[in-house]
């Protein structure tokens, strides 16, 4: 129970912070204000939520199939030997620190963008790195929620005559889904969640982009950036910010809802 | 419960262990405490004056922790922290505090050595900022779309720049925004369209060890720590330590120490100016 | 070049189970997409790979933290992080184990039920707080409110709570998906509740245990924010784990982006991290084959 506590508590935490601002402002002005200035009083969140939309399902767009796609690899296809190796090799990415994805984003992917269009630093390199932080996971817990189903169904799908791609497609997956869909929640909680490597390759700016080579600026990364130096005010408004994406959150949930409602006991 | 208990106890166990062997047990009560926050601009110069200083005065442990300058100020007046690092000035509602000057720091605008462009008045880069000038055609040879990366709100950079300027903060419409001096000049070597701002002990740095970008002279003031220091460089700030109350003890001392000259060598190997 | 192409797909083929065309278009589009993943990764870590190799010596990881970082070692950063993760996992995987166990297993009464699903709820809701807000969360609770200070356990706890919703939810969905007839077997054997747990359920689901451990030791490996808030930024030597002291991942991000000059060790920093990660993820395997060959 301390972990429905936990969570309880984090969130009196930020309505605690955010609360000096929350009683002064109106919530409308969070979505109408001009812009995001905190340090002159304008408080608009709407670019930023957008923002962290579009990294989040981008990312999730490029990185869910590749770890579903991965993850049947992994169990069904490859011999023993190629499995393991590509098993360590996804266990080591999702070791890797965010600072040197974000590293290497800035050094290795900005300059390749940049030299496409704009400045570089953009929604794009945002997509790109954020994928390649989340696929890691998602192929992971996919090969261990794949890796579940009983060998025997296996066998009996061969001794039917299904071919590897059918046994896959009409038992494997659907039987996996709950912890397939376990996987992409985890997954989309990272993305979202996720603050120092975006910090670095999306160019902050705060404005609803207009291609995928403009500048987005997420909740986190604006919490992160703005934090350290943040007073009063804008402290309590970066805590909102924090609120918000909480919300986010919890949206997303709710509307995937429908999608994990199966039955618990096979 | 006995195998997993095992199998949970032996994976514990040893990583405690290995922890554990390396870290010796108790702590040295006897010695003096400092505790000091803020900046993290000032936090590596910090680290090593604090180092220098216990080298020279055993028993004392000074610890260095980042934050902010924001937080250096909030902890400082809560009691926190002894000292608080703040990379600017005091401003009129931080009267309450003390600053203890520490180095001076000068900010300058930085472009990529590729860019063909070599000098630029206060009147174009106002206007490049503001969004007015937008192609790199337009101030000299060379094309493009000129890429503005400017820094992060609340940051003393930032404030510095805009009071220098007289911008507003709603007036920059840059194109990239950026936390960290590192990054900055990261982002002008990914691409050489853009032009920004940095600590100019950064930028000479940087420089120095070859790496592709070009400082601008402020007008006719060339960019370097030493216009810094003769104070003919414009565009400065000091870095400061501040206490709440007039310092005593161990606080005082150490901030003695970061004043004198014996503390010189260390704040120019960390590329600021001593006052 | 076409014969390679050829054999690798009868490599994948099975005896026995046919193959259709449908299946043949996966096996290529899977081992593309696999391609894909495998070439980023070696682009990444030969990157880090390069730069990094040349700041390594025994000096390095031994000695202690000169100039910011930018000369000496790391030894107080590596036994720093050590600490750190040993408390994290200490904390985390026995809570994380009994949530689990209590949700997949003793949830069934009405009211157990509910409080599950709400339970489940706020786990993935915890799933999706940045690390930023866990730090400050961390500094605000466990250095201030609870006393701690800056001190590697107040980071390890503050990691603890970043890593428990992976475990809890990876664990809980491998409890549950343990097969009807298994249960039905132990109920027939009528082997008592907590001996089914021990002895049947978590055995089988451990590799999924171990899925989760490893990822959830890569994510405390890397995780930043959290700790910069938390166990802080000194780079002393820590003597007690109520001290502060740096992390691998701080460490690097503070020599890539705040000291000048930083970028080599930053590096270097990052490949240590990476034998670091290797290192402790093969333990983990060894010690899980222990585990399942005792059964």
């Amino acid at each position: 129970m301390a972990v429905a506590g936990l969570a309880l508590l984090i969130f009196v935490f930020l309505v605690y912070e955010s609360w000096p601002l929350l009683s002064k402002v109106e919530i409308s002005r969070f979505f109408n204000d001009a812009g995001w200035h905190p340090t002159e009083q304008e408080f608009n969140l709407l670019p930023m939520i957008v923002g962290t939309l579009l990294t989040a399902i981008g990312a999730l767009i490029i990185a869910a199939p590749l770890s579903i796609a991965s993850a049947i690899f992994c169990q069904f296809y490859a011999p023993p030997i190629i499995a393991k190796l590509y098993t360590s090799i996804i266990e080591l990415l999702s070791g890797i620190p965010s600072v040197v994805f974000g590293l290497w984003g800035l050094v290795v992917l900005v300059p390749i963008v940049a030299s496409w269009e704009g400045p570089g630093t953009s929604l794009l390199a945002g997509i790109l790195v954020l994928s390649i932080m989340i696929l890691p996971t998602g192929a992971l817990l996919a090969g261990t929620a794949l890796g579940k189903i009983p060998s025997s169904w296996r066998e009996g799908a061969a001794a039917l005559g299904l071919s590897r791609w059918a046994m896959v497609k009409s038992i494997a997956l659907p039987t996996a889904k709950s912890g397939l869909l376990n996987a992409l929640i985890l997954q989309t909680g990272r993305a979202i969640g996720e603050t120092m490597a975006v910090l670095m390759v999306c160019g902050n700016i705060v404005a609803i982009p207009d291609s995928l080579f403009a500048p987005v600026r997420t909740l986190s990364a604006n919490i992160a950036l703005e934090m350290a130096y943040a007073m009063g005010d804008h402290r309590a408004a970066l805590y909102v910010s924090g609120l918000v994406l909480l919300s986010l959150v919890a949206a997303l949930l709710m509307f995937s809802r429908p999608m994990r409602e199966v039955s618990y006991r096979v | 419960m006995r195998q997993p208990v095992i199998w949970l106890c032996e994976k514990l166990g040893l990583t405690l262990a290995i922890s554990a062997g390396l870290v010796a047990c108790g702590g040295d009560d006897n010695a003096q405490r400092l505790q000091i926050t803020g900046s993290s601009t000032i936090a590596p110069l910090l680290v090593e004056l604090a180092k220098s200083y216990e080298q020279e005065h055993p028993n004392t442990r000074i610890d260095v922790q980042t934050g902010g300058s924001a937080r250096g100020i909030a902890d400082s007046r809560q009691g926190l922290a002894d000292i608080g690092m703040v990379s600017r000035d005091l401003k009129s509602q931080e009267q309450d505090l003390i600053a203890h000057p520490l180095a001076r720091d000068g900010i300058a605008m930085i472009l990529h050595k590729n860019n063909s462009v070599s000098e630029l008045t206060e009147q174009q880069i106002v206007s490049i900022y503001t969004g007015e000038t937008k192609s790199w055609s337009e101030l000299g040879p060379g094309d493009g779309m000129i890429s503005v990366v400017s820094k992060a709100e609340g940051r003393s950079t930032l404030e510095l720049f805009l009071s220098y300027f007289k911008l507003k903060s709603s007036d920059i419409k840059a194109h990239s925004i950026i936390g960290d001096n590192e990054q900055a000049i990261k982002t002008v070597l990914a691409n050489p369209r853009a032009i920004a701002y940095v600590s100019i002990g950064t930028a000479e740095y940087s420089v120095e060890q070859g790496v592709s970008i070009r400082l601008l002279a402020n007008e006719t003031v060339e960019a370097s720590t030493e216009n810094v220091a003769n104070r003919s460089f414009p565009l400065s700030r000091t870095l400061n330590l501040v206490t709440l109350n007039k310092p005593t003890g161990l606080a005082a001392d150490f901030i003695a120490f970061a004043q004198s000259p014996a503390a010189y060598p260390l704040i120019e190997r960390q590329y600021f100016v001593p006052l | 070049m076409y014969r390679v192409v050829v054999s690798y797909m009868n490599s994948l083929a099975i005896k026995g189970v046919p193959r259709t065309s449908a299946d043949n278009m996966a096996r290529i589009i899977l081992s593309l997409s696999i391609l894909c993943v495998v070439a980023v990764f070696v682009w990444l870590t030969s990157d880090v790979l390069l730069s990094g190799w040349q700041g390594l010596s025994v000096n390095f990881l031994t000695g202690s933290t000169i100039d910011s970082g930018r000369a000496g070692g790391i030894a107080p950063i590596l036994v720093s992080t050590l600490a750190v993760v040993g408390i994290c996992l200490s904390v985390a995987l026995p809570l994380g184990l009994a949530v689990a166990v209590w949700l997949s297993e003793f949830s069934v009464t009405e009211r157990g039920l509910t409080v599950a699903v709400w339970l489940r709820r706020l786990i993935h809701l915890l799933a999706g707080v940045p690390s930023i807000v866990i730090g400050l969360f961390g500094y605000v609770f466990f250095c201030q409110i609870m006393g701690l200070g800056y001190s590697l356990l107040a980071g390890g706890l503050s990691l603890a709570c970043m890593i428990l919703p992976l475990l809890i939810s990876t664990m809980e969905d491998s409890f549950r998906s343990t097969p009807m007839n298994i249960r039905q077997a132990a109920a027939a054997l009528a082997i008592s509740e907590v001996g089914f747990i021990t002895k049947v359920l978590i055995p089988l689901s451990a590799p999924a245990l171990s899925a989760a451990t490893i990822l959830s030791l890569g994510r405390a490996l890397a995780e930043t924010a959290v700790l910069l808030f938390t166990s802080g930024y000194v780079t002393r030597m820590p003597d007690s784990i109520s001290d502060p002291g740096r992390v691998l991942s701080v460490h690097i991000f503070d020599l890539s982006m705040n000291v000048t000059g930083g970028d080599q060790n930053a590096y270097s920093s990052a490949l240590v991290l990476l034998f670091l990660l290797f290192i402790l993820n093969s333990l983990s395997k060894v010690i899980l084959a222990r585990v399942k060959i005792k059964l």
